[in-house]
């Protein structure tokens, strides 16, 4: 990995943080953003302009053009059969929300049952939650091991013939193990059930194939993966997408309508897609694409496992750190701070990292079902994407040593 | 602002963390009660109050925080037990004024002069401002606001 070469290209990086050059170390909640996808989101401004599928004239066809164009590089990036499985929308939140309303509204009868687990995120587990009492639906959880990871056996244990979907994400982001998602969609299959897969912090860092996988539907945020914010993807089979009726209504999304209410609405997967979507968005989410496939995803996951295992080693030494997953294979750190045995509140230790230039992320990272699994209130997680050197972990590492509890709050001194 | 030693007043925001005062709750009948839990951090506590008349006869909290809302709730649950209500408000107000560096009586806020630089870490000023806005909301409600 070519870092320093490739650091040129995110401008953000020349800035500083309290007067610190910054360290940036909270990828799990968003990335940073290259020249190119910046590029791609002001040449809409200031070239493209016009609306996407709608007007007869230059600039509103070369729209349409790159606006499709991108889905059919979300389609081959996530390995989807086809463009028309692909549902541009506002982020991972909204994709999971649209699939617990339709799939609970449209699929779902009283009493059936939604598998989740305890370590999945608020967007994974609340939007079923909330539909699910809607429709007299029911959630159960599928027991996490003693490291907090969904295994296989846990799944089968939790299998039972009212369960009718299980969602869950490919990656924790608290602490960044990798569900076995192959597995559970094979033996959810065979029990009719639906396999939805939150793919947030999944699918910036490793290679995504949906249909090796073979998941109903999968959803990603373009924040995450160097792209812009407030734009997504629901990718869902095109056989699903077809069956079911959007949650939105208005323009774009219909083909006629009259005021008897007859309604006919567009072919999937425009009739996802009311009203004006993010344009900017999509088309900086083609850039980001088109960015990270020209690193690789092989070599980026590589790397972030090399600076996984280089903090670990670091961190191993030092009896003041407790790190919860050392064994999860991803760019995900998460630890406290002890002195003199006394856990340091990890808001704490955040705010003195900051001090240093140095971002990290504090608290249940939104997770807040994990808290009674790991036994601990909250934790600080340094999360690493492919544009972090080993320099700042060294950064990191050494302010970590210097966070006593007497420096954690002299920092408001 | 005060020319304290700052080694001072780190050394009272470390005492009352490491050694909270009034930090137990009680079943009590007579107690208002107020659960404060941040939405932007672990900070979850409750705050609980008890009123003899116009008089702040007791102030309890516990629950999970940081240094800063422990170390604040505490010092305030100290400053303010005894006091009337209306005492109590003033010395509440001044302390939200010294928290948004505007002007404050610091002869009124005592040890919670400690948080007069909170500001310096923005994200950090819930911290130091929400066991003081539970015991606000019940003297709010106590006198029927």
């Amino acid at each position: 990995m070519d870092t320093e070469r490739i650091r040129k290209d995110f401008p953000i990086l020349s800035r500083t943080m309290s007067d610190k050059p910054l360290v940036y170390l909270d990828n799990g909640a968003t990335t940073l953003k290259p020249q190119p996808v910046i590029d791609a989101v002001v040449n809409y401004y200031t070239y493209l302009g016009a609306n996407a599928h709608r007007g007869d004239y230059e600039m509103s066809a070369q729209v349409d053009a790159a606006y499709e164009g991108c889905r059919k590089k979300v389609a081959d990036y996530l390995h989807a059969t086809s463009s028309k499985e692909i549902i541009f929308n506002s982020g991972s939140s909204e994709g999971l929300n649209q699939v617990a309303l339709m799939v609970c509204q449209q699929l779902l009868k009283p009493g059936d049952v939604i598998l989740s687990d305890e370590s999945e995120h608020a967007s994974s587990i609340l939007p079923w939650m909330q539909a699910a009492k809607q429709k007299g639906c029911k959630i159960e959880y599928i027991p996490l091991d003693e490291e907090g990871k969904i295994t296989v056996e846990n799944f089968k244990k939790a299998v039972h013939e009212n369960v009718k979907v299980v969602c869950l994400a490919q990656v924790s982001n608290v602490l960044g193990f990798e569900a076995p998602v192959k597995e559970i969609a094979k033996i959810a299959h065979q029990n009719d059930m639906l396999v939805v897969v939150d793919g947030a912090q999944s699918t910036p860092h490793i290679d995504i194939d949906v249909q090796d996988l073979d998941v109903d539907f999968f959803v990603f945020s373009a924040h995450k993966m160097c792209g812009p914010t407030g734009v997504g993807v629901l990718y869902g089979k095109k056989a699903l997408l077809d069956k079911l009726e959007p949650i939105y209504y208005g323009g774009e999304s219909n083909a006629r309508f009259n005021s008897c209410g007859d309604l006919i609405l567009k072919e999937t997967p425009l009739k996802y897609e009311s009203g004006t979507q993010p344009i900017e968005g999509v088309l900086g989410l083609g850039a980001a694409i088109d960015y990270i496939q020209a690193i690789g995803k092989e070599a980026i996951h590589a790397y972030e496992l090399e600076l996984k295992s280089y903090f670990v080693q670091k961190v191993k030494e030092l009896k003041t750190i407790h790190l919860y997953n050392e064994n999860a294979q991803s760019g995900i750190c998460t630890f406290n701070v002890f002195d003199q045995g006394q856990m340091i509140p990890a808001q704490d230790v955040a705010s003195f990292l900051n001090t240093k230039g140095i971002a990290v992320r504090s608290g249940t990272h939104c997770a807040k079902m994990l808290v009674d699994v790991l036994k601990v209130s909250g934790t600080c997680r340094a999360s690493f994407y492919f544009y972090n050197k080993k320099e700042e972990i060294d950064q990191l590492v050494a302010a970590l040593q210097e966070a006593t509890l007497e420096n954690c709050i002299n920092i408001f001194f | 602002m005060s020319e304290i030693d700052p080694n001072l007043l780190r050394d009272i925001i470390m005492d009352h963390y490491q050694y909270p005062r009034n930090h137990e709750l009680t079943k009590e009948e007579g107690y208002h009660s107020r659960h404060m839990a941040s939405d932007s951090c672990i900070d979850d506590i409750t705050v609980q109050a008890k009123f003899n008349g116009n008089r702040i006869e007791d102030v309890r909290f516990d629950g999970e925080a940081c240094t800063i809302s422990t170390a604040s709730t505490s010092i305030m649950s100290e400053l303010v037990k005894g006091k009337t209500k209306e005492e109590a408000m003033e010395i509440i107000q001044n302390y939200f004024a010294m928290v948004d560096q505007k002007e404050y009586d610091e002869d009124l806020l005592e040890e919670a002069v400690a948080f007069q630089n909170v500001g310096k870490q923005a994200n950090r000023i819930n911290c130091a401002t929400i066991g003081w806005k539970a015991l606000r909301d019940m003297i709010k409600e106590s006198e029927g606001q």
